[in-house]
């Protein structure tokens, strides 16, 4: 009933859109883009737009899609602002530390360090009772990573609207940062709803422009503590008073902590780490033309772009006193003295407009959402598109998604899902409720994807074989066998609106029931036989459909296969373990990152998350393979 | 016959020639192989947190020591009046009291540290010094890979790797949920907290007979092909029968997690999987607060440390000859201790290693800078005068095989030239 609302609303809202629409058919309003013929049938074009657009399809969208007509559909989620989501605001409001900036975080939060110092500043013995405050202290510091994580989980699950989630998970990846780094965790919850949520289908230029003044990638990639190197003539010379304070609160410092005396006098200079992934990571790409000699002067140009509050946080600030104000060079254009923060915002605008930063963004979001090896056709016409449109996020994406090429037969089930993806798809194909517990979320860094846990400025891989290996699989096959045991929080076999439909049916219409809710009706004979009788066809095929079976078969330790050997007891152990690490929900915090840094890759393993599972039989087991089969890792 | 043929043709096809999986077991066992066809293994070791090297290579023989640590130094093995005391090596460096089961392994010529090694970058951030080490490329930090998974990855790095060949799927395992840095990269590798957790986890029915199915299916893509490939490593595993692991000569491992992967390390080596590649880490060295001396917070980590080494080495037996376990961390601590009875970030730390193929036994390798104010490195640590490139290259080089060095360390450039001749 509730479902039956829905449509009709989204079929009402498709007209809506529609009518909008007719006067720029496909969006080709350059009217370059070919006409081309869709190779895929309208069956597959429905199911490969959720598997692009989305987090995977829902119960019910792919009737929703099919009614409104796939080119409405899209061009509504090109327009998240015309597309209801009340529900998500609803849910986040239950993470209480999400709406927290950095500086009211590290207020309430403060990191492990600065626990040992005010212990290290007062007299008397160190108690075990003070080595347990700190360690609790340290604890708490890293639970509302914890919730954002959760939060980009219930997101992607259950928001309307899909695209822009999809490009907030892009664009989170493209501009990079690493949550395990000293203080960058403080700085995420602003990262993800100030720096990059608006900016996500907006203009590319703004989006630099956020990310560049963000605490998060100022402290990540150090432009926060770039100064002009010593002997640079600096914009403003430093105001003796506040020098003086300055150097007194060092004194002081260093009566306390002789330690800190080196330090402080330690030569700080020119940091060129965020200058060179800018140009490298961010705009050009690595064969963008730049020269070493670019990313300093790039560098120099960025001096003074720092944090108000210093290692505290706070806000961006310029700071003329420390920012180089000496002529520059920057690929190849001259830039006068003197300029201060205009010339950084130069120097954006210079790389948000090159020519090389309009291919390397339409690249990297053709194989986003085509295939790992996106055609050049394509990526040259999305990169006219950015061109034409300065930079419009929303005119490019529509350029891609909209073209012959995102509808070729080639690029259908062409991507292996991340670990995000494939979580998420999961939970969304079986009507998962979200969860507000870090569970979900732990999930995810299991099999291989914490949030904002990649180390280096890259990002995670955007191409299949990175994903795909012995381990990987491995997980991917459990998590599938978890969700369909009901061990995967939000998910009831029971509530299924599937289960309640074929529950009564006979195996093969059970089957190919399962095919269609979860693999978009579409898998190979294979795998509906293996689903269907258990028997392996390859095998049949080669005359030694014997072999397999048998190896393990004869060997009385392992009659039971999935029972490896350790014994219930074992078993219990593990589920133990399992349990006490769903209780710890740090764990994937703290294995990323220890008391300011990183402890050892400790946490538990997705295994261990999901304990021992019950034998998978009848209808659970159907669900179980095909959350674990081939085609359920491809979207 | 080839281990890694048998590894590459596989379980599978074993079966279809009609051999009974006591065979299999047996083979994969390989306890019976002659050495020469036993492949190297390459063991790091990694304590997160910055080991505090001077109090675990003692530089009893340096006045410098004692003055600036009153309370946190180790006694000479002399002076040690009543008080534990370092464990005597040469007469200038001492083991710190819980390394005792290493004494007996440096006595037979197994084991040598390294002091004043480390990184030459400036930085006491934990997480730059880390990614450093494990990137093996200091102060570059667009680096997406780790060393030892350059040097599986690189083609021609290493002798095993012949172009297109399907590598073992044990070839580099993590004794770690996740993979760690330094095994990142573009060669597989398998990140696993526990043996056991190698495998599909539904207790009992048909459901993995299935799975199996639904990814051998003849089809090569890159998803069936990952698919078959863990099936096969599956049945490895089962062949070898880990659950059922003694392990040998008497060793005794902490029951400790790090004990634990120690042991399960020896197991996949002796289970002869292909293992050449395994890393393991373990925390709690980050001593700012109550760091102890011969006895504390120091003294335990330690004393877990080095019985669950020892207890790898034991085990081991002769195939030491084949193995080289490198432990490392981060960075050293400052010389002084500090107001909490700690020390704080510093610089050059120590390493250890341990084999059966040692160049120089019963020598602490590296040069000694001296912990005179003016020999401290910007007036607090430790300097550096070996770097962490001049230990892993050798390593690479002169026990895995390894030929493309530069690839392995871009931008190093000390290969050969800097070598200490730790290994023979």
């Amino acid at each position: 009933m509730n479902r039956c609302v829905l449509v009709l609303a989204a079929l009402l809202a498709g007209c809506a859109s529609s009518a909008r629409t007719t006067s720029t058919p496909s969006g080709s309003s350059d009217g370059r883009s070919p006409v081309g013929v869709r190779e895929q049938t309208a069956d597959q074009q429905v199911h490969h737009v959720l598997s692009r657009l989305t987090f995977g399809g829902r119960p019910g969208d792919v009737e929703t899609v099919r009614a409104m007509g796939v080119d409405a559909w899209i061009d509504r989620q090109l327009h998240p602002e015309r597309i209801a989501d009340a529900a998500v605001p609803s849910f986040l409001a239950q993470f209480t530390t999400l709406g927290k900036s950095g500086t009211e975080l590290l207020a309430s939060y403060p990191p492990p360090a600065v626990a040992l110092a005010q212990l290290a500043r007062r007299s008397g013995e160190v108690t075990a009772e003070d080595s347990a405050k700190v360690r609790e202290q340290g604890r708490q510091s890293f639970l509302f990573l914890g919730e954002l994580a959760s939060s980009r989980v219930a997101r992607a699950v259950t928001s309307e609207r899909q695209l822009e989630e999809v490009l907030v998970d892009f664009w989170e990846n493209h501009f990079s940062v690493f949550a395990g780094k000293d203080r960058t965790r403080y700085f995420l919850n602003e990262y993800d709803a100030q720096t990059i949520r608006p900016h996500a289908m907006g203009k590319f230029r703004d989006l630099l422009g956020a990310v560049a003044k963000s605490p998060a990638m100022l402290y990540y990639l150090d432009n926060w503590q770039s100064v002009a190197d010593s002997g640079r003539p600096v914009l403003q010379p430093v105001n003796a008073r506040v020098a003086q304070r300055r150097a007194a609160a060092v004194r002081q410092a260093a009566q306390q902590r002789p330690q800190l005396a080196a330090l402080a006098q330690r030569k700080r200079g020119l940091n060129e780490n965020y200058a060179r992934e800018l140009m490298e990571l961010h705009t050009l790409g690595v064969d963008g033309g730049y020269t070493q000699r670019d990313v300093i002067e790039v560098a120099r140009a960025l001096t003074g772009w720092t944090l108000d509050r210093g290692i505290q946080g706070g806000e961006f600030v310029f700071r003329p006193q420390v920012h180089d104000a000496g002529a520059k060079v920057i690929l190849g254009h001259a830039f006068p003295a003197g300029r201060g923060q205009d010339e950084g915002e130069a120097v954006l605008d210079l790389l948000a407009r090159h020519p090389k930063t309009a291919e390397f963004i339409a690249t990297k979001l053709a194989r986003r959402f085509v295939s790992d090896t996106p055609p050049a056709a394509l990526v040259a016409r999305a990169a006219a598109t950015f061109r034409r449109t300065d930079g419009d996020i929303r005119e490019v994406v529509r350029t891609i998604v909209t073209s012959p090429e995102f509808f070729a037969t080639t690029a259908y089930r062409a991507k292996v899902k991340s670990p995000f993806e494939l979580v998420t798809s999961a939970l969304r194909a079986m009507n998962a409720a979200p969860d507000a517990t870090p569970r979900t979320s732990q999930l995810v860094s299991r099999l291989g994807q914490p949030t904002f846990g990649h180390q280096a400025p890259n990002g995670y891989p955007e191409t299949g074989d990175s994903w795909m290996n012995t381990g990987a699989i491995l997980n991917r096959i459990n998590f599938g066998l978890a969700v369909a045991s009901g061990r995967v929080p939000g998910v009831r076999l029971a509530d299924w609106p599937i289960t309640k439909q074929l529950a009564a049916l006979p195996r093969e219409q059970q089957v190919d029931g399962v095919i269609r809710a979860l693999l978009g009706g579409d898998a190979s004979s294979d795998t509906r036989q293996v689903l269907l009788t258990g028997t392996n066809p390859f095998l049949v095929r080669q005359g030694a459909g014997a072999g397999v079976d048998s190896l393990l078969a004869d060997d009385p330790d392992n009659a039971s296969m999935g029972a490896m050997a350790g014994g219930a007891a074992a078993d219990r152990k593990r589920d133990a373990q399992a349990r006490r690490a769903e209780r710890a929900p740090v764990a994937q915090q703290q294995q990323m990152a220890g008391r300011e840094a990183i402890k050892p890759t400790r946490g538990a393993t997705l295994t261990q998350s999901i304990g021992t599972l019950p034998p998978a039989t009848g209808f659970a087991q159907i669900v179980g393979l095909a959350l674990g089969a081939p085609e359920f890792q491809r979207r | 016959m080839n281990r890694r043929i048998f590894l590459k043709g596989g379980a599978l096809s074993l079966v279809t020639l009609g051999l009974s999986p006591s065979f299999l077991r047996r083979t994969a066992l390989a306890m019976d192989l002659p050495r020469a066809a036993r492949g190297k293994t390459l063991i790091v070791l990694f304590q997160r947190g910055a080991a505090d090297a001077l109090n675990v290579v003692v530089p009893f023989g340096d006045a410098g020591y004692y003055a600036a640590r009153p309370q946190l130094a180790i006694g000479s093995p002399a002076r040690a009046n009543g008080t534990v005391g370092a464990i005597d090596l040469d007469g200038f460096y001492g083991l710190h009291p819980s390394l005792a089961s290493f004494k007996p392994l440096w006595d037979r010529g197994l084991l040598v540290p390294i002091h004043a090694v480390g990184s030459p970058s400036a930085t006491r951030s934990h997480f730059d010094a880390q990614d450093y080490m494990e990137t093996g490329t200091p102060d570059r930090k667009g680096t997406t890979d780790g060393w030892l998974n350059r040097y599986l990855a690189v083609e021609g790095t290493c002798e095993a790797c012949a172009p297109g060949a399907a590598a073992p799927p044990f070839r580099a395992v993590a004794m770690t949920a996740q993979t760690p840095r330094i095994l990142g990269g573009a060669a597989p590798v398998v990140a696993m907290n526990s043996i056991d957790e190698f495998s599909i986890r539904t207790n009992g029915g048909d459901a993995e007979k299935r799975l199996e199915a639904l990814y051998r299916t003849g089809n090569a893509d890159l998803v069936h092909g990952s698919g078959s490939e863990m099936f096969e490593a599956l049945k490895v595993l089962k062949a070898a029968n880990p659950q059922q692991y003694r392990p040998q000569h008497g060793a005794v491992y902490p029951r400790s997690a790090f004990g634990t992967r120690l042991l399960q390390i020896a197991q996949l080596i002796k289970a002869g999987v292909g293992l050449e590649v395994a890393f393991a880490d373990v925390g709690g060295w980050d001593t700012h607060v109550n760091q102890g001396a011969a006895q504390g917070q120091l003294a335990t980590r330690l004393a877990d440390f080095s019985t669950s080494i020892s207890a790898l080495v034991a085990d081991l037996g002769d195939r030491l000859e084949d193995v080289v376990i490198l432990t490392c961390s981060e960075f050293g601590r400052t010389v002084r201790q500090n107001g909490t009875g700690g020390t704080d970030h510093g610089h050059a730390g120590a390493m250890f290693v341990i084999s059966g193929s040692l160049g120089a036994p019963k020598q602490v390798h590296g040069r000694w800078p001296g912990l005179a104010p003016e020999q401290l490195y910007e007036g607090r640590d430790l300097a550096l005068t070996t770097d962490f490139r001049a230990v892993f290259s050798e390593v690479v080089g002169k026990h895995l095989g390894g030929s493309k060095l530069d690839a392995v360390f871009p931008g190093y450039g000390g290969v050969k030239r800097d070598w200490l001749g730790v290994l023979a």
